[in-house]
């Protein structure tokens, strides 16, 4: 998937990843809370740099604890939610839509 | 040991049975929320108006002699991360605050369909992510049994209701430890179920390979009996276990006679003396019941806190992005919609979500997958392999469920990892996707209560009641 | 639409030796009754967020159960394009944007439903498929002031989530393409294998089937090229356009010592050009993870089979056999059209009825445009009217007559309508004594017609057809003429 692919973990976190980071997630941090973010994520990945010393190149990830495969449901309409209860609880719509500010970016379409 | 307040199966049945009515039971109940309520914070919501309605309901019912569900009447509390058909459920977050769900979780459901009433919904740590229930937006819940003192978390709100005897029974959910750890600390039983056994539709999702339903209650039996209702196939959740739900009310009387008891060689440092002295005490009266105790080893559950701080933040990074603004809940305006986004979402989460977003994101991104997420998801396999070996030696494995009694309230919130260690004998069986519960076994330091963790291999449910049975026979 | 070769455009040249490297993304929406995971209608065109449910909304608790339908359509779709069905995942694509309810895209990553396929076009081309993933679609954003509704300077956006859950596959080519010929072609060709295994409507016109293409350009047998991926061609005409557009830029750049950017563009179809959208600095990191609230897809060989074995014939094996049937090249334009319309089984019917295949291929082309697999007129009867053209009872202009009638009015019985008309072929004794009673008329013309002059054959002929008041054979008079002359 993602490089590096390494047994170490990367360098310590810098303030910069931690911006960027916060970018990913959609938070917006102030300056103080990026510095107290940039503290407190260092120490803990300090601390779970503990599985480094695992030799786990022959081991297969477990992302789910049992291997289900194959389940589905029929392609069957079942009555949905009502639009004007679901806009009313919205923080904002109209004309039967999710009103929202206007994007500088073009999303993924 | 005599319990305080009345029992889900003795209300169930005196109800049933013409010797009290439905409404005179919760009007017991709330009359002791009005009380303490205030002292201890244990709900988000009291839903007076619509538990009498419900009580009023199964007292007419039966009256008119139809048949009733086997909770007819026991008043119960829910999480307040369970969805709740037009009540307000909002994980003790900012961001959800006045949400009013348009559907109702499984969980709601079957319990709505079994008669029971629903009291109130209850506090948590913000999107079930503490251990102390202090993360809320709302303000902390205390422990009704010392109310300096935390009742546990991230299911305090429904731990502290059933101690104080606001509700019979509760539902709490568990990621990490979050049923296990407050019931240990405030002397009830809680139910991890085998992931899968019981649905997860409709509960807000922390980690959701990690995440499931359970009930807190006075007694072994009550959990039993909320088991077999909550429990089950749902085809509205794709990990749901296929298989039907196996009876446990009937298997608590079977003992455990021939039993292998398994007991870690090695215990983590960390753990108050008290505890391990309750431990011990537990082994012997497993060993006079029949038992025999065997010595296992889990070589790494010292690493399971590291894999469970990566795994859990990185599927609640992405399960958490829906909180966005655009559909419900809250919105911070501003110009454009990137910065409503990151307005929003710093308003509307809490300092400890934001931690946890932060290191699930930075765990799942370029660059950084490979060395964190990656490497986290090989020592659930290993902790996975740990266990397979070790119950290939024994049938349960006993652990403490928490180091410590419940600890007073500001002890853990200044460094994060303190807190995160509270978990160290919970999270195993999360990664694993095992069963576990913990039972209450006398008491430790300052008086407070000490829970014994019962673990038990995938859908080893019934043989871990039967422990758990024993042990409370003997406690 | 119409396919590649009835819609002939053909890409010209690039200058100096250069060659382009062309490959397709196609998104198709299945045709479910309901979503991928969950069961509101699958539906276009209706009122905004009236197909709405938990799960289409991302809403908290809500969870995700894979619809079987959408599994069967994308299987039927991979055997269709000779892929690979395996054992497949799902993963979360995580990025924030308002159309997307939960802030990530479930859709397959490393491990797709199918794999390496391929299409054949025209003159043996084979174009790779590297895969054929499923995926969910996005809501649809209405981008309200500012310029004409576009979502630069505009005052704010309005979301419908009725589309937000809809079941997708995405195709995508192999970079075989080498013209926008091929290209055309190709989407073409996908467009009615969808409609024949029944996976789709692809109405690129309702965004049911949506393009986007990478380019890049190069020398013969150099490196690859940097490619720009270019977004939002919605038709196979701007497919041909976008590519040959992009591919000439690319090259006016590389010629003046620029560098090609990898970029994603968008393509203006009323401009006709290409514009940037985004650069690969400001590329989203979309933190690709196993969907823990799914589980493995991995159908059985047993469903798989059955699945094969209802696939339809597919186009291309359908042209073949017409063209076997008919005489004709596979790769002409009425073989073509026929197969698009489906109505190559109607002429084999014809044939089967005793009728010729070959006249039956042309009056299908000309008079079934507006007709759809199953022409109201029986087959029996055209049967009947390829053989008395064929056997001269009939000129090929009465025969031409007579079918209108017949569609017109849905059906009839040729030899009735020719007699009602009166048109019965003239005897060949009978043409003859026209064609010396224009000799003698029309003595001028005829000299310059033995002289060599042809043109003054037209001048008889003309004559002759309005003595047989047109029911002599225009090619049995000219031979007569001939005939004469060579005497």
């Amino acid at each position: 998937m993602s490089t590096p692919s390494s047994g170490s973990s990367p360098a310590r976190i810098t303030s910069e990843v931690v911006a960027k980071v916060a970018k990913l997630s959609s938070l917006h941090l102030s300056d103080d809370e990026l510095a107290l973010m940039t503290t407190q994520l260092s120490g803990m990945l300090d601390h779970f740099a503990d599985i480094d010393k695992l030799d786990l190149s022959n081991v297969a990830p477990l992302a789910q604890p049992f291997p289900l495969k194959n389940v589905f449901r029929e392609d069957v309409v079942v009555a949905g939610l009502d639009r004007d209860e679901v806009l009313a609880a919205a923080p904002a719509a109209e004309d039967g839509r999710f009103r929202v500010p206007p994007s500088l970016g073009l999303g993924e379409q | 040991m005599t319990k305080p307040f009345a029992t889900v199966v003795d209300i169930a049945a005196d109800i049933a049975a013409g010797k009290t009515s439905a409404v005179e039971v919760l009007e017991q109940h709330l009359a002791r929320i009005t009380e303490r309520e205030s002292d201890i914070h244990a709900f988000n919501l009291v839903t007076t108006e619509q538990a009498r309605a419900t009580a009023q309901q199964v007292d007419a019912d039966i009256k008119a002699g139809k048949p009733v569900g086997p909770l007819a009447g026991v008043p119960v509390a829910l999480k307040d991360n369970m969805c709740t058909r037009g009540i307000e459920t909002t994980c003790s977050s900012k961001i959800l605050e006045g949400w009013k769900p348009p559907y109702d979780a499984t969980v709601v459901t079957r319990l709505q369909q079994a008669g029971a009433v629903m009291v109130g919904k209850t506090n948590l740590d913000e999107f079930a992510m503490g251990s102390s229930t202090e993360n809320s937006a709302f303000g902390p819940t205390k422990n009704p049994l010392d109310t300096s003192r935390v009742p546990g978390g991230s299911s305090g709100g429904s731990a502290a209701a059933v101690a104080a005897g606001f509700a019979a029974a509760s539902l709490g959910s568990d990621t990490g430890g979050s049923i296990r750890q407050p019931a240990s600390l405030c002397g009830l039983v809680g139910v991890k179920p085998t992931y899968g056994l019981v649905s997860r539709q409709g509960i807000v999702a922390f980690a959701s390979s990690l995440d499931q339903v359970g009930p807190f209650t006075h007694t072994v039996a009550d959990a039993a009996l909320m088991m077999e209702v909550i429990g089950g196939h749902d085809p509205l959740d794709s990990t749901s276990l296929p298989q039907p739900m196996p009876s446990l009310t009937s298997v608590l009387g079977q003992g455990v006679k021939g039993m292998r008891i398994g007991r870690l060689a090695d215990m983590p440092d960390g753990c108050e003396p008290e505890v391990l002295a309750r431990m011990d005490a537990a082994y012997v009266a497993l060993q006079a019941a029949g038992a025999t105790i065997v010595d296992i080893a889990l070589p790494s559950l010292s690493y399971c806190l590291t894999a469970y701080y990566l795994v859990a933040p990185a599927e609640a990074s992405s399960n958490l992005a829906r909180y966005d603004g655009v559909r419900y809940g809250m919105r911070v305006e501003t110009g454009d919609l990137h910065s409503m986004y990151g307005a929003t979402r710093a308003a509307g989460f809490g300092a400890e979500v934001k931690r946890r977003i932060m290191l699930g994101t930075y765990a799942l991104s370029a660059g950084y997958f490979d060395a964190y997420y990656g490497k986290a998801l090989k020592v659930r396999r290993l902790i996975a392999n740990d266990f397979a070996a070790a119950y290939e030696k024994c049938d349960v494995i006993l652990t403490p469920t928490s180091p410590t009694v419940a600890f007073p309230l500001g002890d853990k919130t200044s460094d994060p990892l303190t807190m995160y260690l509270c978990d160290i004998f919970t999270i195993p069986t999360n990664l694993a996707g095992h069963a576990a519960m913990s039972v209450p076994f006398g008491t430790g330091a300052h008086n407070m209560p000490v829970g014994v963790q019962v673990l038990a291999p995938a859908l080893g449910e019934q043989t871990m009641f039967r422990v758990a049975a024993e042990l409370e026979r003997a406690s | 639409m119409s396919n590649a070769s009835s819609a002939p455009q053909h890409s010209t040249e690039l200058p100096n030796g250069w060659e382009m490297v062309v490959g397709l993304e196609v998104h198709v929406e299945l045709d479910t009754k309901t979503k991928l995971f969950s069961a509101s209608p699958n539906r276009f065109g209706d009122e905004p967020n009236t197909n709405i449910d938990p799960v289409t909304l991302g809403l908290p608790g809500a969870l995700p159960v894979l619809n079987k339908q959408a599994v069967e359509l994308a299987i039927r779709l991979g055997l269709a394009l000779n892929c690979t069905v395996q054992p497949s995942t799902f993963h979360r694509k995580n990025y924030f944007y308002q159309d997307m309810p939960k802030a990530y895209q479930i859709s397959q990553y490393d491990q797709p439903i199918n794999i390496d396929g391929f299409m054949m076009l025209p003159g043996d081309v084979r174009i790779g498929i590297e895969r054929a993933h499923l995926e969910e679609d996005t809501g649809k954003s209405t981008h309200i002031g500012g310029t004409s509704g576009r979502i630069h300077g505009s005052d704010y956006s309005l979301v419908d989530f009725n589309r937000a859950g809809v079941p997708l596959v995405e195709i995508v080519s192999r970079p075989d393409i080498r013209n926008s010929d091929q290209a055309r072609q190709y989407v073409a060709e996908l467009r009615s294998i969808l409609l024949a295994v029944g996976a789709s409507d692809a109405k690129m016109e309702e965004g049911s089937m949506r393009c986007d293409v990478n380019v890049s350009v190069r020398k013969p047998g150099a490196e690859f090229g940097t490619r720009c991926e270019i977004k939002n061609v919605n038709s196979i005409r701007a497919v041909g356009k976008a590519i040959d557009y992009e591919a000439r830029r690319q090259i006016d750049v590389l010629e003046s010592g620029g560098t090609i950017r990898q970029e994603t563009r968008h393509w203006d179809d009323s401009e006709g050009r290409t514009h940037t959208l985004r650069t690969k600095e400001d590329a989203d990191d979309y933190r690709y993870f196993l969907e823990p609230d799914l589980v493995l897809l991995d159908p059985d060989q047993e469903w798989i089979e059955s699945i094969r074995a209802s696939l339809p014939m597919l186009p291309a094996a359908r042209r073949a056999q017409l063209a076997t049937l008919t005489g004709a090249n596979k790769e002409s334009e009425s073989v073509y059209v026929i197969v698009e319309r489906g109505q190559d089984d109607y002429v084999s019917a014809v044939a089967q009825a005793g009728g010729d295949a070959a006249r039956a291929l042309v009056y299908v082309q000309q008079a079934f445009a507006e007709e759809g697999a199953t022409p109201k007129v029986a087959a029996s009867d055209i049967a009947t009217l390829t053989q008395m053209e064929r056997d001269a009872k009939i000129t090929a202009t009465q025969a031409k007559t007579i079918l209108s009638e017949m569609v017109a009015n849905g059906g009839g019985d040729p030899v009735a309508i020719a007699s009602a008309k009166g048109f019965e072929a003239l005897d060949t004794s009978a043409v003859e004594a026209m064609v010396d009673a224009a000799i003698a008329q029309q003595a001028d013309a005829w000299a310059k017609y033995c002289a060599g002059e042809e043109k003054a054959m037209g001048a008889l002929v003309g004559a002759i057809m309005k003595a047989s008041q047109g029911k002599a054979d225009g090619k049995v008079v000219t031979a007569i003429l001939q005939a004469r002359r060579a005497k």
